[in-house]
């Protein structure tokens, strides 16, 4: 009893401890890059002044390896702590650092490890990003695109048939289930961040745009390698986590308007995806800005040929311009399926969208012409949208699209042996295939139809087209590809035909969510009652691990399990980003 | 999906609309508008309203549209959708509310129970850039004064 009672008030002064310490960024066990930027903050609780505290790296005055003295901001923002600052800091030479910060009694160590980049081994580096990307979504998509007879399949991928493959773990420091902006940012940035943030750790600081800024990949190959080209292809809204991770420092993605005033600051070469009302003056009918800067016309006044359709944009490719900005749609580009097969969504108020691989043949067109290299970065980001909101099809169309985005970089590598190429997912989604529904098993309930193990069989789509898509999709045995997160709502069991799937709406109390009514009609309708939390409207994010794959020179650094930040470390490797 | 700023909204009790309620003509015949027709043209540029729309400015008009998930349960201020929105456009990141909406300002607070609903909102058409000052909330096109009816 004694020695419990010991332990307990043991146990309770660590974690007292532990609240009140003062906080390091970057953290403990972070991996930088050789010269690359970031912002060295120490947080000091209590709010104590400068001579009250001491920090050290490596034993010495912060300023002999940052090459910069501290700032130091007492009761930061008005609050209970203060803050030791070195802003834009860099340290060029590798090795390991321990950085102490201590306040009377109380002292906080972290460890760095400062890694440099020997010979550049890539001239180019193509980040292939899925949204959400889970292995069955690989599966599905091999399924409907190459066919499946007797266990084999008769094709194979783009993105599998890769000679280096890795798993990647995608936890944040918050949370071991993170979101796009934080997963982008470990790719972009090297560093483990939090939910919601982008290329910043998550610091006390009151406004987003303030916490602690670690360099991105997009602005290391604009000011390294005698300046590289940099692309950001999405059909996401440009603004959204993904693409935004190539060039924003903010602790809040939902920064839209501050994220394209961070692509204009970094200016890559090529932006193509959708979201333009966030670049249109506040007067301008349709536009999402707060203030009178018209940001088509800042691009265009620095050298942007400015394009809204495909065809403009295939047109600027062609005439050799060497930087584009396409926005194709106020909101997101419309999905595969409904661009190729359905033509639902958007397509009517814009007919003339591309779809990810034309975008991606004409970003490699215009940034290949330099000589110092280019880094692109292709997101299909609606796999991840999709699977939010319980479209099988729409998630797994994209995913085929996705693949075809990454034939098209294949092609373009054919008789060249200077560009990695990597196909990966941000984070996972609880996503399954556990057999077919087939219409033509007796019953009248969604779950008569489900055949598993040997009822399954394989489902019936019609061979693809030449772009990998079958063209029917409703077909009488399809693909029982269920998700493990939702909502209360309507399962159907087959395509939404008419527009993606909504599949809760906010109830009465204008808190939580219920299912969507309108699906609930149909007679084979599985009503079923939500796993999440009731506000919530949609499937979610898992933490499972991510298949990675790989080709091209620093390729075969991927191996056995990684972290995300890895993803990073050989992207900046294999270009020398570090020399 | 999984950033939710919300805004904070301070109760409004007096719209701005219905201040001017005061100075309104009274009642005509309300003109039908649709969603279809609200512009001459639509793109990636922004929009410019319909010739017609311009010139029913400060008249009165009736439109059909879907009730978008209200931020509470009783206010005088709502999002009128072309299609049925499954989301509060105040509630998340402003990515997720469509470009061609209709702002809404009631002539009184009402208890806002059709969220989701197919309604139809008459009164006066207000067209031009405005700031909401409670909510910071831009609309190019609001009907203000205004009183709906489910259909
Ligand atoms: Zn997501």
């Amino acid at each position: 009893m004694k020695t419990w009672t010991a332990l307990g008030v043991g146990l309770l002064g660590l974690v007292a401890t532990g609240a009140q310490a003062q906080t390091i960024y970057p953290i403990s066990r972070a991996e930088i890059l050789a010269g690359s930027k970031f912002d060295f903050k120490v947080e000091f609780p209590g709010a104590p002044a400068q001579g009250a505290v001491k920090v050290t790296i490596n034993g010495q005055d912060p300023a002999i390896a940052l090459g910069q003295s501290a700032k130091f901001v007492e009761k930061e923002d008005g609050g209970d702590l203060s803050a030791y600052w070195i802003r834009g800091a860099q340290i060029s030479k590798p090795g390991a650092y321990i950085v102490e910060a201590s306040l009377g009694d109380k002292k906080a160590t972290v460890k760095w490890e400062v890694f440099g980049t020997p010979q550049r081994k890539a001239k180019n580096v193509i980040l292939f990003v899925g949204d959400g990307l889970s292995v069955p979504h690989r599966t599905a998509a091999r399924i409907l695109s190459k066919g499946i007879v007797e266990g084999k399949y008769n094709g194979e991928l783009a993105m599998d048939e890769m000679p280096h493959m890795a798993l990647v773990s995608t936890s944040g420091t918050d949370s071991v289930v993170t979101d796009s902006a934080n997963a982008m940012s470990a790719y972009t940035t090297g560093h483990k961040s939090c939910v919601n943030a982008l290329g910043v750790y998550c610091a006390k600081n009151k406004s987003t745009l303030d916490h602690p800024k670690v360099e991105t990949i997009g602005e290391l190959a604009k000011r390294r390698n005698g300046g590289m080209s940099v692309g950001v292809v999405s059909n996401s809204e440009i603004e959204d986590a993904t693409p935004a991770g190539m060039v924003s420092h903010t602790r809040r993605r939902a920064d839209f308007n501050d994220i394209v005033k961070m692509f204009y600051d970094v200016k890559p070469d090529v932006i193509l995806g959708g979201g333009s009302p966030n670049f249109l003056a506040k007067s301008t009918p349709g536009s999402k800005r707060t203030d009178e800067d018209d940001y088509i016309k800042k691009f265009e006044a620095d050298g942007y040929k400015f394009v809204s359709t495909k065809q403009e944009m295939q047109a600027a490719a062609k005439a050799g311009s060497s930087k584009v900005l396409g926005l194709f749609n106020t909101g997101n580009i419309d999905g595969a399926l409904d661009l190729k097969i359905l033509k639902k969504g958007t397509v009517s108020k814009f007919p003339d969208q591309p779809d990810l691989v034309e975008q991606t043949k004409a970003a490699l067109d215009v940034l290949s012409k330099n000589p110092n290299g280019f880094m692109l970065m292709v997101e299909s980001a609606r796999i991840d949208k999709y699977a939010h909101s319980l479209d099988a099809e729409r998630t797994i169309y994209d995913t085929i699209m996705l693949d075809n985005a990454v034939k098209a970089a294949k092609d373009f590598v054919a008789n060249r042996d200077d560009t990695l190429i990597i196909v990966v997912g941000d984070h996972a989604h609880p996503v399954s295939i556990i057999g077919t529904y087939d219409d033509d098993t007796p019953g009248n309930q969604l779950r008569d139809k489900l055949g598993t193990y040997a009822e399954a069989k394989y489902p019936n789509y019609p061979a693809p087209n030449a772009d990998g898509y079958p063209e029917k999709v409703d077909v009488s045995r399809r693909l029982a590809f269920v998700f493990g997160s939702y909502p209360d709502y309507c399962d159907l069991g087959r395509p939404y035909m008419n527009g993606e799937n909504v599949p809760a709406v906010k109830a009465a109390d204008g808190k939580t969510y219920v299912a969507n009514e309108e699906y609930c009609k149909d007679p084979m309708a599985a009503r079923r009652t939500g796993n999440l939390p009731l506000d919530a409207n949609s499937g979610v994010h898992s933490a499972d691990d991510l298949v990675l794959t790989a080709m091209g020179p620093g390729s075969e650094m991927f191996k056995a399990r990684v972290d995300n930040t890895y993803v990073f470390r050989v992207m900046a490797t294999a270009l020398g980003l570090g020399q | 999906m999984t950033d939710h700023p919300h805004l904070s909204l301070t109760r409004r009790r007096f719209s701005i609309g219905a201040a001017l309620a005061l100075f309104a003509s009274p009642a005509r015949a309300a003109e039908w508008i649709s969603f279809d027709t609200l512009y001459k043209s639509f793109g990636v540029r922004g929009f410019e309203f319909a010739d017609r729309i311009v010139a029913l400015k400060g008249q009165e008009v009736s439109l059909t549209g879907y009730m978008a998930p209200p931020l509470r349960a009783e206010s005088t201020f709502f999002v009128l959708t072309r299609e049925p929105l499954a989301i509060c456009p105040f509630c998340q990141s402003d990515a997720d509310w469509p470009v061609d909406i209709v702002v809404i300002y009631l002539k009184a607070e009402t208890p806002l129970v059709s969220a989701g609903a197919k309604i139809i909102v008459s009164g006066r058409l207000e067209v031009g850039s405005w700031t909401d000052p409670d909510s910071g909330f831009v609309s190019q096109i609001r009907i203000a004064d205004a009183s709906y009816r489910r259909v």
